[in-house]
């Protein structure tokens, strides 16, 4: 095969370039703040409407719930699971269909092309979808005790259960949208992972079947569900609200881990 | 060879600061590049589709300061390979060093060395102009007060300035690329990897990024990669074109170079009221070479053919049913034909 290219390659061949300097790399928090800033700058503006959905959807589901509960320890549950609900929404849900349309629609490859550690980017993303529904998560707790009557005494508890099933959950939906490999599948997958919430969250457990017990104590939200119904008692037991939310904890840097890593498989392919 | 390669013959650009002053240094180099895309399987609605091999045996060199084109039509592999210089895409086998780095077993410091500008803006659509060009270069490493004050520049120097507050989603297709285009130049970088930055641009957004690029070059020596399916684009700004068909890269020289080897012919179209004469046999003569588009005929000939050719057309009968005619010199496109070129997908514009 003789073409023109050839002669150009011939020229010059054997000279070993030497390597040239690096621009220097963005570093992990730097870069996962500039990620975390304009995340939430585009969940301003494209995502209000739909927080706004997420809210009403948990507050029609309490008022919904209030003919079947009659207070007590179902209340209690109603209201913690509609409030972390918000939370599904938001970073499972969303957050899926984000990074799902950002990978099938090639936008990944301008992250991939910056120097930018993968944890920053899935971090930033998760981050500000969690931080996003803090409004909503607390106008639903809010609405939900003055329903049912429940004390507003340690609603305070939700700065750290937003965090911490936030980023079980996010890791979570950020992981599927990222392995689904077709947008359609990343959306439902998240679709169903906020039906899960909802059903197995927001439903008292007593009246579930064993299996469905079991599926309940696989999600992570349940257990921000958990700790925050626990905080309703008039002496809480911190001990349990405590490991209640280390496990969020613990499965929410397990899952942002799994994220991680399913983003550096979709930015090369 | 080597050496400045006609760089004498490209005329349609101001100062020339590669060869000579810069040396003969190689930004980025292919040796041997192949990557094949699988053959998939058919499914429902999906009909199965065989190996594809989208870059075959690529052996490219880009040197300092020049703006380097790959030319051809969609589908002839160029953003694969483009994909494959930037560390998005292994390729199957082959290298690609990129400033004396091994970017096929470094992939990571591909986004150290260039910044790429992709044919998808899915990243930065509800950002606002502003918060894309500052994010852009935060995450190339800068910090807040240098890339706050690149932003600004860039945007300056684009005119975009009064745009910087609007969501890129509620720009036009070529304000939103010139966006795009300006996050790649935040923080700066000594290759340029651009994927028809010009698509869907005005003429003022056009010479705003040749101005800001010609720039770049003139003062800093920036290489520029630049992905084109635009032929009269890849003539006026491009020091050498790599001409790709079916992932091959058919020919590779300065546009002057490549059009000399086919200085032999002229491009005659022709174009009738409603339909050729045919009744006139010096036309239909010219029929069998003519390559139909519509009312048009193209054809390719010597230039005492082509004489005899227009001679013919203009006076007597077939006058009459001539709406138009060019006589011209060859396009890259006449060289890409002339060259094997099968694929009718280059853009005129």
């Amino acid at each position: 095969m003789t073409t023109l290219h050839e002669t150009e390659t011939a020229s010059g061949a054997g000279a070993a370039a030497a390597e040239a300097p690096l621009a220097p790399a963005a570093r992990l928090l730097p870069a996962l703040g500039a990620v975390y800033r304009a995340q939430l700058s585009r969940a301003r503006v494209a995502r209000i409407p739909l927080l706004f959905v997420a809210t009403f959807q948990s507050v029609g589901i309490m008022v919904l719930m209030r003919g079947v509960v009659d207070g007590g320890q179902e209340a209690r549950a109603v209201v913690a699971g509609s409030a972390v609900l918000v939370v599904a929404f938001v970073a499972l849900n969303l957050l899926a269909q984000y990074f799902g349309q950002l990978r099938a629609q090639g936008g990944l490859d301008h992250y991939a092309t910056l120097p930018v550690p993968p944890a920053a980017v899935v971090l930033g993303a998760a981050g500000a979808y969690a931080s996003f529904t803090a409004p909503g998560t607390l106008v639903t707790a809010v609405v939900g005790s003055l329903l049912f009557g429940l004390p507003l005494t340690h609603v305070w508890v939700l700065l750290a259960v937003i965090p911490l099933a936030g980023a079980a959950l996010a890791g979570l939906g950020a992981a599927l949208g990222l392995l689904a490999p077709r947008p359609e599948l990343a959306t439902l997958l998240g679709q169903l992972g906020m039906s899960a919430a909802l059903l197995l969250g927001v439903l008292p457990a007593e009246r579930m079947p064993v299996l469905l017990q079991y599926a309940r104590d696989l999600l992570p939200s349940t257990y921000g569900v958990e700790a925050f119904a626990r905080t309703f008692d008039a002496h809480p037991d911190w001990a349990a609200v405590g490991l209640d939310l280390a496990v969020c904890a613990g499965v929410g840097v397990a899952s942002l881990a799994l994220a991680t890593w399913a983003y550096r498989r979709a930015a090369v392919r | 060879m080597g050496g400045p390669v006609g760089s004498s013959l490209v005329s349609t650009r101001t100062g020339h600061p590669n060869h000579g002053a810069h040396g003969d240094g190689t930004v980025c180099e292919t040796r041997e590049l192949v990557k094949t895309y699988p053959a998939a399987r058919g499914r429902r609605g999906a009909p199965a589709t065989p190996a594809v091999r989208a870059t075959d045996a690529v052996s490219l060199r880009v040197r300092r300061g020049e703006i380097f084109g790959l030319l051809g039509p969609n589908g002839a592999g160029k953003s694969t390979l483009v994909r494959q210089l930037t560390g998005l895409m292994r390729p199957d086998s082959g290298s690609v060093r990129i400033l004396g780095h091994d970017v096929v077993r470094h992939p990571e410091r591909a986004a150290r060395l260039l910044a790429y500008l992709g044919q998808e803006s899915t990243a930065l659509d509800e950002l606002t102009v502003a918060l894309a060009a500052e994010t852009t270069g935060r995450l190339r490493g800068l910090d807040v007060g240098a890339a706050r004050a690149e932003r600004d520049a860039v945007l300056d120097e684009l005119g975009l300035a009064p745009l910087a507050g609007r969501p890129l989603k509620k720009l036009s297709g070529g304000q939103r690329r010139l966006a795009c285009f300006a996050a790649a130049l935040v923080g700066e970088r000594p290759l340029l990897v651009l994927d028809e930055p010009t698509t869907g641009m005005d003429p003022v957004a056009r010479r705003a990024v040749w101005a800001a690029v010609d720039r770049r070059r003139a003062e800093r020596g920036t290489t520029v990669l630049l992905v084109t399916h635009n032929v009269i684009e890849a003539e006026t700004v491009l020091d050498r074109v790599a001409v790709l068909e079916q992932g091959r890269v058919i020919a590779c020289d300065t546009p002057s170079g490549l059009k000399g080897a086919v200085a032999g012919e002229v491009r005659l179209d022709l174009v009738w009221r409603e339909s050729a004469p045919l009744d006139v046999p010096e036309v239909a003569a010219l029929h069998g070479a003519a390559e139909e588009t519509g009312r048009r005929w193209t054809l390719r000939l010597a230039p005492d053919e082509a004489r005899a050719a227009v001679a013919a057309v203009t006076g007597g009968a077939a006058f009459a049913a001539l709406d138009d005619f060019t006589l011209a010199t060859p396009s890259l496109e006449d060289v890409y034909l002339a060259l094997g070129g099968r694929t009718k997908g280059l853009v005129k514009v």
